[in-house]
């Protein structure tokens, strides 16, 4: 079995503690009660259920919760936080986790991220989705060359593929958006 | 009366038979839907993942455009209506959020308009006897199950207008209204797997499929959604599931706007019925035989 180094967990568990308390979410207030897995419709496929990865948090085996499955299985759903009887709102503290799991460079399903960042390129670029670019830069990043293409004969039989990218007429203003947020991020 | 109309990226593409129901509908009833000029991409759950301040900031930019002109925002789409939602109740919680936002958007932006959902807008604003008046083709005899998903009603905090989180009831009473029953089926607010059915559909698709069969063995001749993905996710998808599930479902998906529609007298035809994967205009080729006006 693996040995845990009591103190550092013990001042992990209070630095997120606080951190989520930033964004609204309360890990100490959890009491294990499981309702959050119990609606969860993820449950299945993550490694750790939602209310296991509270008890991480608790715990401060926060390496454990963002290489964790599960965080990117969560599909926003908010069952979980509708249904907690103690307002921790587990569907949040998903999010964050997220946010922390990329910027570690530790996410276990790094194909949802090149897609996530396909998407949004594809925004940033024409304003509004467009899908064949957004298709074609996840299936090259994501070197899974055929992945839904077969989909794409489908939607374009019924009419519902563009072919060239929308003209929003914003003047560069959705372009001048993602700007000025990257200069925030100072990146 | 008049409203701000956000139609979405959805609403261009794969869901363009939301947007053609919903404008039938809405000249019906007077509804005056000011589509809001160069709408952009409210960033879906892919800004969400990746960047907080651009998931506040994408959506803000449609609604401050809608607020310059005193106008609430009807959006049809539930996830884009969800982001919506989110970035009005973070702009109004806290002051810092909301002038940070409108530094990135370079527009002003106080989040005193509203964003409502296309049902709320014809359930509440317009309302089931206006609706009702309408009615050429009640829709008799078709057993409906009302599919709302998870972002109409939940979560709670962000108030929705249906606030019977759980068993929510307005979609029932706009289908009783046109002439229709509704079923009652205990996965109306399930979620059908959304991206997860597309990026792994081993662990999406399971979800899909459950919200099919719960809906055939409550007696359902269709299921009536209100969000694009799903729509595409129970409709494009049911092949893939009778393959893999064995299980004929061949239960036609419609937005609730073509239901609507249909019952005030569209053809099939000039909503888009066509374009479904399953195929969905024999169901209701047969309504309004006894036609009313
Ligand atoms: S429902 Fe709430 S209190 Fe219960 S285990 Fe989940 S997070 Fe903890
Ligand atoms: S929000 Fe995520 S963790 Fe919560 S119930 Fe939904 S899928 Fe599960």
């Amino acid at each position: 079995m693996q040995s845990i180094e009591l103190t550092a967990t013990h001042s992990a568990a209070k630095d997120w503690e606080e951190k989520m308390k930033a964004d609204g979410v309360d890990i100490s207030a959890c009491y294990q009660c499981g309702k959050c897995t119990a609606g969860c419709p993820m449950a299945e496929s993550m490694d750790y259920t939602t209310r296991q990865v509270v008890r991480l948090l608790q715990m401060g085996l926060v390496d454990e919760a963002l290489r964790s499955n599960s965080i990117w299985f969560c599909l926003s759903c908010q069952t979980c936080s509708t249904r907690c009887p103690k307002d921790v709102d587990p569907a949040k503290m998903m999010e964050v986790l997220r946010w922390e799991s990329q910027k570690q460079g530790v996410a276990a399903m790094p194909n949802v991220i090149i897609f996530h960042k396909a998407f949004l390129e594809a925004v940033k670029n024409n304003g509004r989705l467009f899908e064949v670019e957004m298709t074609m830069k996840n299936n090259l990043r994501s070197r899974d060359l055929f992945n839904n293409v077969d989909l794409g004969p489908k939607m374009m039989f019924k009419g519902k593929l563009q072919m060239l990218p929308p003209r929003i007429g914003d003047n560069g203003e959705v372009k001048k958006l993602f700007e000025r947020v990257r200069e925030r991020r100072g990146g | 009366m008049k409203i701000a109309y956000y139609p979405g990226c959805s609403l261009e593409t794969t869901g363009i038979e939301f947007h053609l129901s919903t404008e039938y509908c809405a000249k019906k009833v007077d509804l005056e839907l000011w589509e809001i000029p160069s709408w952009n991409c409210c960033g879906a759950s892919s800004a969400h993942t990746l960047d907080h301040l651009l998931s506040l900031a994408l959506p803000a930019r449609n609604l401050a455009i809608a607020e310059k002109e005193g106008l609430d925002v009807a959006v049809p789409c539930a996830a884009c209506y969800t982001h919506f939602k989110n970035v009005e109740a973070e702009v109004r919680q806290n002051e810092e959020v909301q002038q940070e936002v409108a530094q990135v958007i370079d527009m002003d932006y106080h989040a005193t308009n509203n964003t409502k959902s296309i049902l709320e807008v014809f359930v509440d604003q317009v309302g089931l006897n206006a609706i009702g008046a309408e009615v050429k083709k009640p829709l008799e005899g078709l057993k409906v199950a009302c599919y709302y998903g998870c972002f109409l009603v939940r979560p709670p905090k962000l108030g929705h207008f249906d606030d019977r989180t759980e068993d929510p009831q307005s979609m029932d009473d706009l289908i009783t209204a046109l002439g229709g029953t509704p079923v009652e089926w205990p996965h109306k607010t399930e979620c059908c797997g959304a991206g997860m059915v597309t990026l792994s559909p081993e662990n999406g698709l399971p979800l899909s499929y459950e919200l099919l069969r719960a809906a055939q063995l409550c007696g359902a001749d269709c299921i009536a959604a209100a969000c694009p993905m799903c729509q595409m996710n129970l409709d494009l998808r049911q092949e893939e599931i009778k393959k893999k599930y064995k299980a004929d479902f061949n239960l036609p998906i419609y937005y609730f706007t073509e239901l609507m529609a249909l019952s005030f007298g569209a053809s099939p035809k000039e909503i888009g019925l066509q374009k479904h994967f399953v195929e969905s205009v024999s169901l209701v080729a047969e309504i309004g035989r006894k036609e009313t006006a």
